[in-house]
């Protein structure tokens, strides 16, 4: 029973308790530039739990072999080709969506969770942890991006995935779109407040006074 | 950590043997994959030309099959306006802009580019009986932050204003962006290009719907609409499309 709390602990930890934007602030980078849109922070989401699902899992196999002189580099290596792969797939698949996404999608190299949890999980834990691991933070991610990409694109737009749920004035509608939030820092106060909320749910997030 | 997996043997046959198995993985995607994506991006251009034609309603989703029925692509020799033969198998305007060959000096606009090819493409659209309704002339200016590239549709008489679609643009969202907003699209409709042959058409400010010769200037984005400006002066002027336009090369 141990093992399945273990795994539980894993996967689920890092979506509340140990966020990777809330609490690590990993990753805010690539959250402040892909969220206007819902849509687009679905498929980032989805591409970023992907290559640290995967990249945990296939480091985590080499680990033994991995000599630590060069493992930045060869984490870097395997991240990179999986990023690439990732790219080609929505660029066949996804055509519109990789359009939106441009640059951002290659940005997941230097996505700080990716390294992050390659080198202070993957290095040290058993494959099938590391992928759990990897899953538990890209989750933890997408529910950050999921919640700042449906509150920019609702009050940004008026839509939601598309679809219209504010109607605007300049279509005839009555709600006047909040031009601040369709601008990438507008994720700044969001993720402050967001931060904020969590920390008082768990307030032992709180740093320790110095 | 064990002595032995630091040995410089051992550290070069692990870097060697990820190496290759990242390079196998990402050679195959790519090359798997090409004919997908080649596909995608020449019906997302497709796509752009469709909706300049006024076909979007028409193709309901079937784009290709639209595109191949009502369009036809031609060359033109900038300079003279005569259409040419095809220059070559995948010929690009844009690419070929540096190639000399076919490469020609921009001197005196700030349209923002300084070399465009001699041959361009244009896009004749027809309609079931064969007359040609519509001609689509590709366009490409600086705006703010980069080049934008679009296509301006105008009507068989070459000289009234259908359609200004942007397909590839790098402006500032809600502010230059909007040059897609389809309800500023839907300002060029009708507006008229040329007055006593010269070009008059113009992007300023205020609500221009009874000018039929001004467009009201997209608010917050000046540098935006200075560039459409700049990017239409050029591309309808003698350096341009002009004596295609004049000559109405696509009546005879």
């Amino acid at each position: 029973m141990a093992e399945v709390k273990e795994m539980k602990k894993v996967l689920f930890g890092p979506i509340l308790d140990n966020n990777p934007i809330a609490l690590q602030i990993l990753g805010v980078c690539s959250a402040l530039a892909i969220t206007t849109k819902l849509e687009t922070a679905l498929v980032m989401s989805l591409a970023l739990t992907t290559v640290t699902a995967f990249s945990n899992l296939f480091i985590s196999m080499i680990r033994k072999q991995i000599p630590s002189s060069v493992r930045i580099i060869i984490q870097m290596t395997i991240i990179a080709s999986l990023v690439i792969v990732v790219d080609q797939i929505l660029k066949a698949y996804a055509y519109e969506i990789s359009k939106q996404l441009s640059v951002f999608v290659g940005l997941i190299i230097t996505n700080c969770i990716v390294m992050g949890r390659a080198e202070a999980y993957a290095m040290k834990s058993p494959p099938f942890m590391s992928f759990l691991d990897g899953i538990g933070n890209g989750l933890g991610y997408s529910l950050v991006l999921i919640i700042i990409g449906t509150v920019k694109e609702l009050l940004g737009f008026g839509t939601l995935l598309g679809f219209e749920i504010l109607p605007l004035i300049q279509n005839g509608g009555w709600y006047q779109g909040n031009g601040l939030l369709i601008l990438p820092f507008s994720s700044f106060f969001l993720i402050g407040g967001l931060i904020w909320v969590i920390r008082t749910i768990r307030p032992a997030q709180v740093e320790p006074k110095e | 950590m064990s002595a032995k997996k630091e040995t410089l043997g051992k550290t070069i046959t692990v870097v060697v043997a990820v190496c290759l198995v990242c390079s196998i993985i990402v050679s195959g995607a790519a090359v798997g994959l090409r004919d997908l994506q080649e596909t995608n991006a020449a019906i997302d251009k497709q796509s752009n030309i469709v909706e300049a034609a006024g076909l979007s309603d028409v193709a309901a989703g079937d784009i290709a099959a639209t595109f191949d029925k009502y369009i036809e692509e031609r060359f033109i020799n900038l300079e003279s306006g005569k259409y040419v033969d095809k220059p070559e198998e995948d010929y690009n305007m844009y690419k070929e802009a540096k190639n000399p060959e076919y490469s020609v000096k921009v001197s005196g606009s700030n349209v923002g580019f300084q070399q465009r090819a001699s041959i361009a493409s244009v896009y004749i659209v027809k309609n079931d009986a064969g007359e040609v309704t519509r001609i689509i002339l590709p366009v490409h200016g600086s705006g703010l932050w980069d080049l934008m590239y679009g296509f301006l549709a105008i009507d068989a008489d070459g000289n009234t204003i259908r359609e200004l679609v942007y397909y590839q643009q790098k402006e500032t969202p809600g502010l230059g962006g909007e040059v897609q907003n389809p309800s500023w699209k839907a300002k060029w409709d009708g507006k008229k290009l040329y007055k006593d042959g010269e070009v008059a058409i113009q992007v300023k400010k205020g609500d221009n719907a009874n000018d039929q010769y001004a467009v009201d200037a997209l608010s917050g984005a000046t540098l935006t609409s200075n560039g459409v400006q700049n990017t239409l002066t050029y591309w309808l002027g003698e350096n341009g499309f002009g004596p295609y336009l004049k000559n109405q090369t696509w009546k005879s």
